[in-house]
């Protein structure tokens, strides 16, 4: 992948904005990127304060007990030992949850999933916290384990049941392709643990340093399960390792606050990588019956659809990622007759939430295995085919009936990515080049290309109307402005891309991205549903806008630069002479075009833009043994506009590998509750050797309301690089493989 | 006991008693915690270190067991003003986001380079596929070593 | 905890006599999992990770503390290829062969050459030595005959080391992976071939009657490899677990079984 580095004339800059080096459109370099390589960025893991205490949890050995009896002295009687604390000691509500609050705090008497967090202990260090939670004593009896999601929906024990009705439900077409797939538990696995430090105020509150995607949803979660006032707690954005949806749910962090109240000293928490995945929500697993009919001309008459997604014990996002799923189930398409109905079940797996595509993942394998099949029975090429039904600006969403105003260029990206060159064959017999890599498996002769296109579409921000919005304050300072926000970096970029908009609207160069705790500015939202950029980045927008006119306005100047104040080219004042005056600061809210609920045929605006990716993977496989190799994505996406090359590709590159992970290798392996495979030995993230080449096109067309026309692009590439990878395996070995992750014994189908 | 090693060449002495990692005895008593601590089983390389000449996961260094060892860790490339060349390319081409693989990449492509100056691509992959990285999809960081690995 | 780090092989075995139950630590990759998930909390450690008796090499002596590192460059061809899959290359710096055979996982890659070329074990107590067929070394699941006093010393290959030689390794990832099956198969010029297998039973197992069918075809035909690959498949017991099922297991046995005998033909 070559990454440009300055922009081309289209994309750059206009007027004031033009003069900034450091502003969009370049691939302006991550502020935190010095401290990471030289090993001192603090994330939360790393923090320590004076005096502080270390916790630990003890939890459920079942998906489904009655906790009969639990004796803590074993763990009292502990030297160092501090507190140990179970349910009945939370004060407040004691539940919390993002969508609804249906989670205890710790067991309240009975355990739902594997896992679940039954007591936790402050001790004086790490080793002693731990022993002493594996003391606590507890007797179970185990009840019977709901462990499968269709008897789940049979007995009605759902979270959220979807219905989209649209269109003449007596619509035939001349062909039908009917098919069941089947999405396994995929894990976030993001490299840093959950890790929180919460801090005593000495006068009943608390300060936490969590690991978190939304500081404000925390706080707010926090004080009612504590039942303490707003300004007790303060929720600080800290260093995070990674998030990928695995941090939009709390897990620790009222364990810690609530260890820091008991013990009032510093309590700090970390998850080892086993507790790591009990400890936070995965992407739901699903199975999905769907049948699509068209006519001989490949024209899309009907779609139906059935997806079944597996919530686990407790709510977290599923009534949102069901809503996704049910919403994008047809994918980039144009269609007048659609009825799909959307089950989100609860169960005793464990707990699913948000995870990077959010819901589309599931649906996006579905209908784009479907469109495959379709065209193979049409004896059509599959991207003409989806060409042909191609959903654009101006269309109704095929499920919802929502007219789309925002951009989307699907045929651009279609017809982009067909354009690509296919990478050469090769004759290779380097291990590394071959399926098996180095466990030297296989030699050419027992490989089989396949290339495969995947296409998505998605929504970006939040949906169904949720009051989704960003604030944001700039603020002139002597030298420059700051930036502060809530809004959570992750590792995609933020701080940049927050610092780029500023400058580039205030016309200043020196600009710093500040970090705010939830006392001393209002929510960004979440840093997830690729948003930010487009929700906190209008914000920042909108806040240096009014910055540099009140600097302007307040002594009649025209210009403004790292300098000072400018009339008519001459320096009329500096910014410390400015700063001085008096301060100078813009606090902005943006809020995004109004979404509403849908009517009881899922039928409404309920989305507030959208996104479209396309994937072609080329892929070889041994199909006498089942292993594969991926050699190539290519990709064209809609970004809306490049603020940030370097950080586009980025997001793209990293996105396409957990999609490539989803495909083939990456799967939580769970029986009767328990996962099986809670480890980095097990649970296999691709290495650098089970990485593709990636080329990618973005295509610029400004959407309707991201600044300066960008749109989020973290989802997108997760999406559909599943789809594509599984249809280039299903290419190379001629087996309709249903189900993702494709390992090898599907493959050879023993 | 005590145990006495050179790391990032200073003397340094701590009193172990139990069997932890060097890993936790660098980052709990040693203020080190450039070293990260992701995975405690080997399988991710965040926790690489250069331990007397040899590439390792420092979670499965018994800490004990270096007394009299000779140690480099990520705080030992580079220095207050200048980067390592493989700190400065990785910053350069955007091979960092979260960053958490970050010093675990740093140690290990530097442990790499003083090996082969001029590594080929897939060198470069086959020695660093014992460090994950879950953010970059690992394009960035192979445009960054492979830049390096071209320089004369 | 009490730490002995011996300066030679005398003191090691001295601190092992006296306290059978210290725990040996050589490339610490199996030991310290235990350690940092809490399932092993050692009082005593004997550390061998720098005794220079372990890290000898000379011919087909090979010391116990002989790293996969120093292997994948060693003269012995299958070795060096099954060394060149163990874990990443942090774990090849670390891990040792005598740290395979002590653990004795079903899935330890060495084992399969080890026991494809009828290696022995070498063990040594204060009493003196004694060596072991790797057959009577390995006795079942993460078990084997060393006794509390003994220590690993080295493997021994015999003089005789069959010329053509190769392994082969499934997983699903393309490096860092513990094996779905791993096979390792020599030929001698008349014919004699051996195959052993790991993930495939409860330790490393040989396909005997699959090894004698072989044996007899000088230059055997397109039908004869593809009965040795069926022999394979049926002689070996796996499981089903969260890694692979054993029906899996079995049809990837015998398709490496029979790449292997094409790769030594």
């Amino acid at each position: 992948m070559t990454v440009p580095t300055t922009p081309d004339t289209q994309t750059a800059p206009a007027s004031a904005e033009q003069r900034v080096n450091a502003g969009i459109g370049r691939s302006v370099l991550r502020p935190d990127g010095i401290p990471k390589v030289k090993g001192n960025f603090a994330y939360v893991s790393d923090l320590q304060a004076e005096g502080m205490l270390h916790g630990a949890t003890a939890r459920s050995p079942f998906a489904h007990a009655r906790l009969v009896s639990i004796d803590l002295t074993p763990a009292l009687a502990m030297n160092g030992v501090k507190a140990v604390i179970v349910q009945d000691d939370v004060p407040g509500t004691a539940m919390y949850g993002l969508e609804h609050r249906d989670q205890p705090v710790l067991c309240d008497g009975t355990a739902r999933y594997w896992g679940e967090p039954v007591a936790v202990v402050a001790a004086e260090d790490p080793e002693t916290a731990k022993h002493a939670a594996a003391a606590i004593v507890m007797e179970w009896e185990e009840l019977d384990t709901l462990d499968d999601p269709e008897e789940a929906d049979a007995i009605d024990s759902v979270f959220r049941r979807v219905k989209v009705r649209r269109g003449d439900q007596d619509a035939h077409g001349e062909v039908v392709i009917e098919g069941y797939y089947e999405v396994g538990t995929q894990d976030q696995a993001p490299l840093g643990p959950e890790a929180g430090l919460a801090l005593p105020d000495g006068e009943g509150g608390v300060d936490l340093y969590g690991t978190s995607q939304w500081v404000h949803a925390d706080h707010e979660q926090i004080v009612a399960a504590l039942g303490l006032q707003p300004d007790q707690i303060r929720c600080h954005p800290a260093g995070i390792g990674g998030a990928f949806g695995a941090r939009e749910d709390m897990n620790l962090h009222i364990h810690c606050c609530l260890l820091a109240l008991v013990t009032g000293r510093p309590v700090k928490m970390v998850y080892d990588r086993a507790e790591s995945f009990a400890g936070h929500v995965h992407r739901h697993p699903a199975r999905m019956w769907y049948r699509h009919e068209a006519n001989r001309d490949g024209t899309l008459v009907r779609v139906q659809a059935k997806l079944l997604l597996d919530g686990g014990a407790y709510m977290s996002t599923t009534g949102a990622v069901i809503g996704n799923a049910t919403y994008f189930a047809v994918g980039p398409y144009k269609v007048d007759s659609v009825a799909i109905d959307g089950v989100g079940a609860k169960t005793n797996n464990p707990p699913c939430g948000a995870m990077r595509g959010f819901g589309a993942v599931q649906s996006c394998f579905g209908h784009e295995t479907q469109m495959d099949r379709l065209a193979a029975e049409l004896a059509m090429d599959p991207m003409v085919l989806r060409r042909l039904n191609a959903l654009q600006q101006g269309d109704p969403m095929s499920t919802t009936g929502q007219i789309i105003t925002d951009s989307l260029p699907t045929v651009d990206v279609m017809d982009a990515l067909v354009a690509m060159p296919l990478p050469d064959d090769t004759d290779s017999d380097n291990p590394l080049h071959l399926p098996g890599g180095t466990g030297l498996t296989t030699s050419r002769s027992h490989v089989r290309r396949g290339v495969g296109y995947g296409v998505s579409i998605k929504n970006i921000a939040f949906s169904e109307g949720f009051d989704d919005y960003a604030e944001a304050r700039v603020v002139l300072t002597s030298v420059g402005a700051e930036v502060h926000t809530a809004a959570i970096e992750v590792g995609q970029g933020l701080v940049t891309v927050c610092a780029q908009i500023a400058r580039s609207a205030l016309g200043l160069e020196h600009v710093a991205v500040v970090f705010d705790d939830t006392s001393s500015i209002g929510s960004a939202g979440s840093t997830s549903a690729s948003r930010q950029t487009q929700l906190t980045g209008n914000a920042v927008l909108e806040a240096a806008r009014r910055v540099r006119e009140m600097a302007l306005e307040r002594i009649g100047g025209d210009d403004l630069t790292d300098a000072g104040v400018w009339r008519n080219g001459e320096l009329i004042m500096s910014l410390d002479a400015l700063y001085d005056a008096g301060p100078i600061e813009f606090t902005a809210r943006y809020r995004h075009p109004a979404t509403f609920e849908a009517d009881e045929n899922g039928q409404g605006t309920l989305h507030a833009g959208f996104a479209i990716a396309a994937h072609r993977a080329v892929v070889e496989v041994d199909p006498e043994l089942g292993l594969i190799r991926v050699v190539r994505i290519d990709t064209a996406q809609d970004v809306g506009r490049v603020l940030n090359p370097q950080s586009v590709i980025g997001q793209i590159e990293g996105g396409i590998l957990q999609g490539v992970g989803l495909a083939y290798m990456e799967e939580l392996v769970i029986q009767k509750g328990k996962i099986l495979n809670a480890s980095f030995t097990d649970y296999l993230l691709p290495t650098f050797l089970d990485a593709p080449d990636v080329e990618a096109i973005l295509i610029e067309e400004p959407g309707e309301w991201g600044p300066f026309g960008a749109k989020g692009v973290g989802e997108p590439p997760t999406i559909s690089s599943t789809p594509a990878v599984a249809a280039a395996i299903r290419d190379a070995v001629g087996k309709p493989l249903n189900r993702v992750p494709i390992l090898p014994e599907h493959i050879v189908g023993v | 006991m005590i145990i006495t090693m050179t790391i990032n060449g200073g003397q340094r002495t701590v009193e172990v008693n139990t069997p932890t990692s060097l890993l936790n005895v660098l980052r709990d008593r040693l203020e080190l915690e450039g070293s990260k601590q992701a995975c405690e089983q080997g399988e991710c390389g965040s926790c690489s270190v250069v331990l007397d000449g040899e590439l390792v996961c420092s979670c499965l260094v018994m800490a004990t067991d270096c007394d009299g060892s000779t140690l480099t860790t990520v705080e030992g490339l580079g220095d207050e003003d200048t980067l390592h060349p493989v700190q400065q390319a990785l910053v350069q081409a955007g091979g960092v986001q979260c960053g958490f693989c970050t010093p675990g990449f740093v140690v290990a492509a530097a442990a790499l380079f003083d090996e082969h100056p001029h590594p080929e691509s897939d060198v470069i992959k086959e020695e660093l596929a014992g460090n994950i990285c879950r953010c970059t999809g690992y394009g960035a960081i192979l445009r960054a070593l492979e830049e390096l690995a071209a320089r004369p | 905890m009490e730490m002995t780090t011996p300066k030679d092989l005398t003191e090691a075995l001295t601190a092992i006599d006296q306290d059978p139950d210290a725990v040996l630590l050589a490339g610490g990759t199996d030991v310290m999992i235990g350690v940092n998930f809490g399932e092993t909390w050692p009082s005593h450690v004997v550390g061998l990770r720098r005794l220079a008796e372990l890290t000898a090499w000379e011919g087909n002596r090979i010391g116990a503390g002989v790293t996969y590192r120093r292997l994948e460059k060693g003269p012995f061809a299958a070795l060096a290829e099954l060394s060149r899959t163990v874990g990443s290359p942090q774990i090849r710096n670390a891990g040792t062969i005598g740290g395979n055979l002590g653990t004795a996982s079903p899935a330890g890659d060495a084992l399969p050459f080890l026991a494809a070329v009828d290696a022995e074990v070498e063990l040594a107590s204060l009493n003196g030595r004694r060596t072991l067929p790797w057959h009577e070394f390995l006795v079942g699941v993460k078990r084997n005959a060393r006794e509390p006093n003994e220590l690993i010393v080295a493997t021994i290959l015999p003089e005789a080391m069959p010329p053509r030689q190769a392994f082969a390794k499934v997983g699903i990832r393309n490096a860092m992976v513990i094996s779905t099956v791993s096979a390792c198969l020599t030929r001698r010029e008349d014919g004699t071939t051996t195959i052993a297998l790991g993930s495939v039973a409860p330790t490393t197992i040989r396909a005997r009657k699959a090894e004698a069918m072989i044996s007899s075809e000088k230059s055997p035909t397109e039908a004869a490899i593809a009965e040795f690959g069926r022999l394979v498949s049926e002689e070996i017991k796996p499981i089903s677990d969260h890694r692979s099922t054993a029906a899996y297991r079995r049809h990837a046995a015998g398709v490496l079984a029979k790449r292997l005998l094409e790769r030594c033909l």
